[in-house]
């Protein structure tokens, strides 16, 4: 492999994994963009998004109604557009039940406050997917211990896209990848700016006191919100499995962590800011595994973290806020 | 405050540490169980927390990452002190040493970073933590990766052996049954100021000696004219400038003077257990456990805190193996079956811990001491 080819090759792994954070860190930054939350059990609803997946994939395999190693080509997108929408509905609905049942009535406590009982949320949801991954099933590869990584099955075929004899590789998992995430961002987009709940998103956003007064249901628009973000959470944990073939309990920790720090790199309540954090964390990640050494990369993702809050807690896109007395 | 030049323990405080100091009884009462060892690491984990009590509770910053200045500590304490390394300065001297590194630790993190905003900080301490980790597991030639630095001495008595012959000359301590009255069911050396793990009893009145210190130091720390400086900038920092305090500045000694009890804990923690065990021993894990001693005890409250650590890691570190071990010898729990298994529920605990302190107590971390008045 030339160093071209080397170069390449890690880009494409950086904008699939960036892609993936985009959508996680999207979670976030809508969530803090209109409460000011750091949502800090997103990372394990997005673990609990890959379970649910994993389970849906052992479920319709057992029953030999779809074997994913005996699919049809055509079946087999089907067959992951099905998981992404479960699993996104799933999350989606699971982050809405957490609102109401934790932050909502912690809507006016200081943010430290909520940010604890967010925390709190997470550990919670962390001993569900370690009780999840210990349920009795046949589905769960990967050893029998409830915090062993579970394998995920190959849903799609893994021959090289750019022909077999191009050293780069260009796998359909990466094109999967930004088959299904561009038009999620795109619609994303779409509905915040075009239609009437994501004007009112905006308009909470901005002030919420102001939106209320202007007739805008903003419990609604809140809970339109959480549902988005874990949708697209939930959507992630499903790219994420058939990407990298294993989830764990603990996945979404780092996982989340990356998505925090793609948020806060865009500028948090950013929605371009988040996709763009996402790619730049990805292709951070993939150069620092190549060229500084991969025990290292978490430490340099935590180093770009501390080194933006510290410097530019606006991050790239976001605007310069003080902080109201 | 102005009447005494030192205050020494509420009535509460004795409490806990008289609580505390009737546990090695229960191994006299029950020999099977020998809970003195396990017992050191809920006073090294109230150490801990007192240190986070100290950001989080007196001063209204939450810090992530405590267990990183644990961290600090252990591996400081083992660096001053195993074979393979030329300082070796022995018990006493590395724990005071390893205390100052870790407010220099703290002072260094927190000086750019505690005028960010309250959420953006506590991210950025959860980050120092994870840095901290994967940097002592890839050192590895310094701090020999996931092996841990072992082996770490045991704390010894200062002037214990003056104090022994002092006693066998005088002829109290010469024979070897009177240590046997005084120490219950372990038959230990003549030399009743020596430590080992043959003597458990004796550690643990060690290192409670040292919480009671630590306990002291913040008692008298609390409404001194930091304390109170601390108090105020956590009610209201504007308010807290105009009375010519310097949040800034006052902020940091906070963290400084927190990281300090984080790495005494964590050289204790070192010492208890004769290394400093792998780099995943103080991962966030460990901070969010002290963060639940802290708020489930009561912030804000030394005696709280301590008594939170003996409820949360009475609850982690002994109650819940225990259970594990016993329902696994009865045969009524398996590792096959996840739910039945004690120990898988910890998670589960911190977190509605930490969920329900906040949902029930919303004001919890801001708003908690009607003392100030005083």
């Amino acid at each position: 492999m030339t160093e071209t080819e080397v170069f390449l090759q890690q880009v494409i792994y950086g904008l699939s994994n960036g892609m993936i954070i985009a959508l996680v860190a999207l979670g976030y930054t809508m969530v803090y963009g209109i409460v000011e939350l750091i949502n800090f059990a997103h990372g394990d609803v997005f673990t609990l998004g890959g379970f649910l997946a994993l389970t849906v994939v052992g479920a319709l395999g057992a029953a030999a109604i779809l074997d994913p190693n005996t699919l049809s080509d055509s079946s087999h997108w089907l067959l992951l557009v099905g998981l992404v929408v479960t699993a996104g509905l799933f999350c989606g609905f699971l982050n809405v039940a957490i609102d109401k049942v934790v932050y909502k009535p912690l809507r006016r406590a200081p943010k430290l406050t909520q940010l604890v009982a967010a925390i709190g949320v997470s550990f919670i949801l962390v001993n569900i997917a370690l009780f999840w991954g210990g349920a009795p099933m046949e589905v769960f590869g990967g050893g029998n211990a409830a915090a062993a990584s579970k394998d995920f099955p190959e849903i799609l075929e893994g021959s090289n896209l750019l022909g077999e004899d191009s050293n780069v590789v260009l796998r359909l998992e990466d094109l999967a990848i930004f088959v299904i995430t561009i038009p999620l961002m795109i619609g994303l987009t779409l509905f915040v700016n075009r239609t009437r709940l994501g004007r009112g998103m905006r308009a909470t956003a901005q002030n919420p006191i102001a939106a209320r007064l202007m007739g805008i249901n903003t419990d609604r628009v809140i809970a339109a919100t959480f549902l988005i973000g874990g949708f697209l959470g939930g959507a992630a944990s499903v790219m994420w499995a058939i990407y990298n073939n294993t989830i764990s309990f603990q996945m979404g920790f780092r996982a989340g962590m990356d998505a925090f720090t793609a948020a806060v790199l865009g500028g948090i309540g950013s929605l371009p800011g988040a996709m763009i954090g996402g790619v730049l964390i990805g292709l951070i990640r993939a150069m620092s595994d190549q060229y500084i050494e991969t025990r290292w990369t978490n430490v340099v993702v935590f180093g770009v973290l501390i080194l933006i809050l510290v410097f530019r807690p606006s991050g790239l896109l976001g605007l310069k806020q003080r902080e109201k007395v | 405050m102005a009447e005494r030049r030192f205050s020494f323990f509420t009535r509460g405080q004795c409490i806990v540490l008289a609580l505390l100091a009737a546990t090695p009884l229960l191994d006299l009462a029950f020999p099977s169980i020998q809970l003195s060892g396990p017992m050191r690491t809920v006073v090294v984990y109230a150490i801990l927390a007192l240190g986070l009590n100290v950001v989080v509770g007196w001063t209204g910053l939450l810090n992530l990452g405590i267990a990183a200045f644990m961290a600090i500590g252990a591996y400081a304490f083992g660096i001053l002190t195993a074979e393979v390394y030329p300082f070796q300065v022995g018990f006493w001297w590395a724990l005071l040493l390893s205390g100052a590194i870790g407010a220099f630790a703290g002072w260094l993190l927190g000086a750019p970073t505690l005028r960010l905003r309250g959420d953006y900080l506590a991210i950025v301490t959860l980050g120092f933590g994870e840095i901290v980790q994967d940097g002592l597991k890839n050192l590895q030639a310094i701090t020999k990766g996931t092996e841990g630095i072992n082996p770490l001495p045991k704390p010894t008595v200062p002037f214990g052996a003056a104090i022994q012959s002092g006693l066998e000359i005088v002829g109290i301590a010469s024979a070897p049954a009177a240590t046997k009255a005084a120490e219950g069911v372990v038959a230990a050396s003549s030399n009743w100021f020596e430590i080992s793990s043959a003597t458990p009893a004796r550690w643990f009145y060690l290192y409670l000696i040292l919480l009671a210190v630590v306990i002291f130091f913040c008692r008298n720390l609390e409404f001194s004219r930091l304390g109170r400086q601390w108090f105020a900038v956590r009610e209201d920092e504007l308010a807290a400038r105009c009375m010519a305090i310097e949040p800034d500045k006052a902020k940091l000694k906070a963290f400084a003077a927190g990281a300090a009890l984080a790495a005494i804990a964590g050289a204790l923690f070192a010492s208890h257990l004769a290394s400093t065990g792998e780099p995943a021993n103080y991962d966030f894990q460990v901070s969010i456990l002290a963060l639940c001693i802290v708020i489930v005890g009561g912030i804000g409250s030394i005696t709280g805190v301590v008594l939170g650590a003996i409820v949360m890691v009475g609850l982690s570190n002994v109650v819940l193996p225990a259970l594990t071990q016993a329902m696994q010898r009865a045969g009524i729990g398996s590792t096959e079956n996840v739910l039945s298994s004690p120990d898988n529920y910890k998670y589960l605990i911190f977190g509605l811990a930490l969920v329900l302190m906040m949902r029930f107590r919303p004001d919890g971390i801001v708003h908690t001491r009607k003392a100030v008045k005083k």
